[in-house]
């Protein structure tokens, strides 16, 4: 209670000081202030950057791995692209010996001339898989239903479109049971799967039409195709050095490589590259906090330069507090919440421009800033480092307040 | 649980008891007595009077009294309780609680309004952290300022600002007053003002110890204690004070000789 009373005494105290001495206290704070500002606006334009990348990363999925053949550059010429693709058997193989691997599916390409009555498109998108591919792809089957083992087994002429296809086609509202001719062959549609938006960043732009049909039909249009690549799932994110490591364990002994060989297949993982990212936006934040360390301590030292100047100036004040009960103590607590209070309003004037400053940053046309906003750890702990600035450049002359001889200090003039 | 309960001292004990009280200042390779054993006591409800002349160790007596100081020996008691081995935490509350201090420049806080710089003591002080305001306020009232409570030093006149002071001193309710050289900065008539006012906390109750080098001012203490050399030199009442029995003596014969003027003109 009493410190309660003695605390609140004090910092309307510190506040009247620094009001009583506005010019002197604003300028002595400027060094915080800015300091605080610019680290404030940076790691909110660090934390926007990495929201906008991590959004556009996010439409692959956090496990999704995708494996396709490779010649690499010291077999460029020796060996065929054809030859380097992956097999079916490879990639039952992962499937079977590949722990941190949970699903794959093959995809196969090809583009088709796609019927439905008067309707028809030239060269369509048409994509071969199996039924896992519903498992790795988060993509919803609206109507009807995905495909199953039975359409894989028994090659089934089934067919799964999107919606752009059922425009693209004019086709019922809800095709499923409706026949189209595909590459000369009548597929039933059994299902209507969701839309993907894959971000302009990644080349996906506008959505198209899209045909998936199993995998063993697909070998069946076109046996000499060959398989683009394999998209297969890991078992969580943290998977990827596991999976990247079995995969590779995989094929290389499919495919007879030696370890020191170059591989003839590439493993690539989205959540590494987010990994990566995220360690590279840590690296930048913290090299941020350093900048504002620097910036703290010379804002600091004005802190302290102004707190000494204080101390001696009210030396005769200090002396009759001491004179009429003051404890050395709190004389101590005093003038270092002076200090501090001195810090944290430069902290507050600093996130004030700071915010100002990530408003502005928001109007830059074209700039992948929209998402740039002030995390609250950020706000946290710029205040922190104020409070901590303001003990610990406050308390020398705190201290020194605190020791004055109420006889001397009463003397002094 | 009895709490902070301290013995409280008997009426019979001195409000201030001191035994061969000495200090010495070191000045680079000399060392300076500017206490050599003094002896003291003064009893509950007195008004004493210290003087001496400069350099005669009555300041110094003033801050060992006043606790701002510490001796470097002797015994010193302030109403009965030994201070000798109280560190500087145990001073300042003693301070706080148990003395009010009156300065020759008032050591007003220059921003405050009078009433917070009456409540300043309270601040610091446990016992009276609650009511601080209306006990500051009736102690200005108590010293007539009851219409300048929301006046700024600078805003008052130098007998105003004494008395604001005193109300300051008094707040705490403090077991002895000590004034140092109280009416130094002012004129004779607001002098004559700020020492009716002692009086009439002396005839209160109040024990009150003055130091002070007029000898006007030390004629109306109940008695008179004269330093030289950092030694007790004289100490008795006013009354029977031979310095000031000549100080008397003389104004009178002054005021006989203006008379006479006055007479003759």
């Amino acid at each position: 209670m009493i410190v309660v009373r003695l605390l609140m005494q004090t910092v309307v105290l510190a506040l009247g000081q620094i009001w009583a001495n506005k010019v002197r206290s604003m300028l002595t704070t400027l060094g915080i202030v800015i300091g605080v500002a610019a680290v404030v606006a940076t790691v909110a334009a660090i934390e926007g950057l990495r929201g906008f990348v991590l959004a556009e990363f996010e439409t692959f999925g956090a496990t999704k791995v995708f494996i396709a053949g490779n010649v690499p550059q010291s077999k460029r010429g020796v060996m065929r692209w054809r030859d380097a693709a992956l097999k079916i058997e490879e990639l039952d193989a992962i499937e079977r010996h590949a722990p941190s691997v949970t699903a794959i599916t093959p995809h196969w390409f090809a583009a088709s001339r796609v019927e439905y009555g008067q309707n028809a498109i030239e060269s369509a998108r048409v994509v071969g898989i199996r039924p896992q591919w519903h498992d790795i792809e988060n993509r919803q089957v609206r109507e009807g239903r995905p495909f199953n083992v039975l359409d894989e087994e028994q090659r089934r002429y089934a067919l799964l479109i999107n919606a752009r296809a059922i425009e693209e086609l004019n086709l019922p509202i809800n095709p499923v049971g409706e026949y189209v001719l595909l590459a000369g062959r009548r597929f039933m549609i059994i299902g209507v799967v969701e839309t993907l938006e894959i971000s302009a960043m990644f080349g996906g732009g506008e959505s198209r039409a899209e045909f998936f049909v199993p995998f063993s039909t697909a070998m069946i249009l076109n046996p000499n195709a060959v398989i683009s690549y394999a998209l297969a799932s890991m078992r969580s994110p943290q998977a990827a050095e596991d999976t990247r490591t079995e995969v590779d364990f995989v094929l290389r002994s499919m495919r007879g490589l030696d370890p020191e060989e170059d591989a003839t297949f590439n493993v690539e993982i989205p959540q590494e590259y987010v990994d990566r990212f995220k360690a590279l936006s840590a690296g930048l934040v913290a090299g941020a906090a350093g900048i504002v360390g620097i910036s703290l301590l010379v804002g600091g030292i004005g802190i302290m330069n102004i707190m000494l100047v204080s101390v001696s100036e009210r030396t005769r004040e200090i002396g009759l507090r001491k004179a009429v009960g003051a404890r050395p103590a709190v004389i101590l607590v005093q003038f270092l919440t002076e200090a501090v209070v001195l810090c944290l309003m430069g902290g507050a004037v600093g996130i004030a421009i700071g915010q100002a400053i990530i408003v502005a940053l928001k109007q830059i046309p074209n700039a992948p800033l929209e998402h740039a906003s002030m995390p609250m750890w950020a706000v946290a702990l710029a205040v922190g480092f104020c409070a901590v600035t303001g003990v610990v450049f406050g308390v020398f002359p705190a201290i020194k307040a605190a020791r004055l001889d109420p006889i001397v200090a009463l003397r002094h003039d | 649980m009895p709490l902070r309960k301290r013995s409280e001292p008997s009426p019979d004990t001195p409000a201030i008891r001191v035994r061969g009280l000495e200090k010495v200042y070191k000045m680079g390779v000399e060392r300076v007595r500017a206490l050599d054993g003094v002896d003291l006591d003064i009893a509950r409800g007195e008004f004493v009077a210290i003087m001496g002349a400069s350099g005669s160790g009555k300041s110094t007596l003033m801050n060992m009294l006043g606790c701002l100081d510490r001796p470097s020996a002797g015994e010193y008691e302030l109403a009965g309780i030994p201070t000798r081995r109280m560190n500087a935490a145990r001073l300042a509350k003693v301070r706080n609680e148990r003395i009010g201090f009156i300065f020759q420049t008032f050591e007003l806080l220059p921003r405050a309004t009078a009433i917070q710089n009456v409540m300043l003591p309270m601040i610091y002080s446990r016992k009276h952290a609650f009511g601080a305001r209306g006990r500051a306020k009736s102690a200005l009232r108590r010293v007539g300022l009851g219409d300048r409570m929301r006046h700024r030093p600078n805003q008052l006149s130098g007998g105003q600002r004494q008395r604001v002071a005193i109300a300051r001193a008094l707040v705490n309710e403090p077991a002895i007053l000590l004034a140092d050289e109280p009416t130094g900065n002012l004129d004779s008539n607001t002098t004559t003002e700020i020492i009716r006012l002692f009086t009439d906390l002396h005839a209160e109750g109040q024990t009150i110890v003055i130091v002070t080098h007029e000898e006007e001012v030390a004629g109306y203490a109940q008695r008179i204690v004269r330093l030289r050399d950092g030694k007790v030199f004289s100490d008795g009442p006013t009354g029977e004070d031979a310095l000031h029995l000549a100080y008397l003596q003389s104004m009178a014969g002054a005021a006989a000789r203006r008379a006479g003027e006055g007479a003759s003109a």
